[in-house]
């Protein structure tokens, strides 16, 4: 559907996960097939780690795997929320 | 797609999934893995001495594809406690690092690392549930 073929870039995932996820400000790094997203979004908030993380592979689909080899998810809820 | 149409393969991963207090499903073999990520889960739960069952995704792609419909996630490792969809490598990673991993396996939360990174994998005795022997 969107942008196959070409290989995916860590700004394409950034704009993707940003525009699919309510107030959602993405940190994304990745060769172009691994993929590591740090994704701050207040929709997290309330929410288990899982349901954080299918927010995100929502976004993406069946390219999850496939056009995205790998991509792993780190989720905060704002920005002062600590990492660790 | 009926719902209650026989799918065996599914069935089996239900099965297994409800026999074994701990599996993860993963690429290779906790011996073996071939995947980082399936690599470290493995590794995390040999640091925190859990026993666990392991599925090798690999030999049959209908594996994998059924799992996903079945958890709704899309990546592989896949761990389940108690029947429970867990996470996958990072969710497990993070609760490993907040000692809620530890927690979820009633382990001695004592026992959760201080900040310590994951442990590189190493080889261990394990009997992993080969679920390809089960069909």
């Amino acid at each position: 559907m969107s942008a196959s073929g070409a290989a995916a870039t860590p700004d394409e995932l950034k704009q993707r996960i940003e525009a699919g996820i309510p107030g959602a400000s993405a940190a994304v790094t990745g060769d172009g097939h691994h993929f590591n997203a740090v994704v701050t979004a207040p929709a997290f908030s309330g929410l288990s780690r899982i349901a954080q993380h299918r927010l995100v592979y929502d976004v993406f689909g069946a390219e999850v795997g496939d056009r995205i080899h790998a991509l792993s998810i780190q989720t905060r809820t704002s920005e002062t929320e600590s990492i660790a | 797609m009926s719902e209650e149409s026989t799918n065996p393969m599914r069935e089996q991963i239900q099965a297994a999934i409800e026999d074994n207090p701990v599996l993860l499903f993963m690429k290779g073999t906790p011996d073996q893995p071939m995947c980082g990520f399936s690599a470290r889960t493995v590794a995390i739960l040999q640091s925190v001495g859990q026993p666990f069952a392991a599925v090798n995704i690999l030999p049959d792609p209908r594996i994998r594809q059924e799992l996903s419909t079945l958890s709704n996630w899309p990546t592989i490792p896949q761990l389940f406690i108690d029947g429970e969809f867990v996470g996958g490598c990072d969710i497990v990673t993070e609760m490993y690092e907040s000692g809620e991993l530890q927690q979820a396996l009633g382990l001695d939360a004592s026992q959760a690392p201080e900040a310590e990174p994951v442990p590189e994998p190493e080889a261990r005795e394990a009997a992993p549930l080969t679920i390809e022997n089960r069909l």
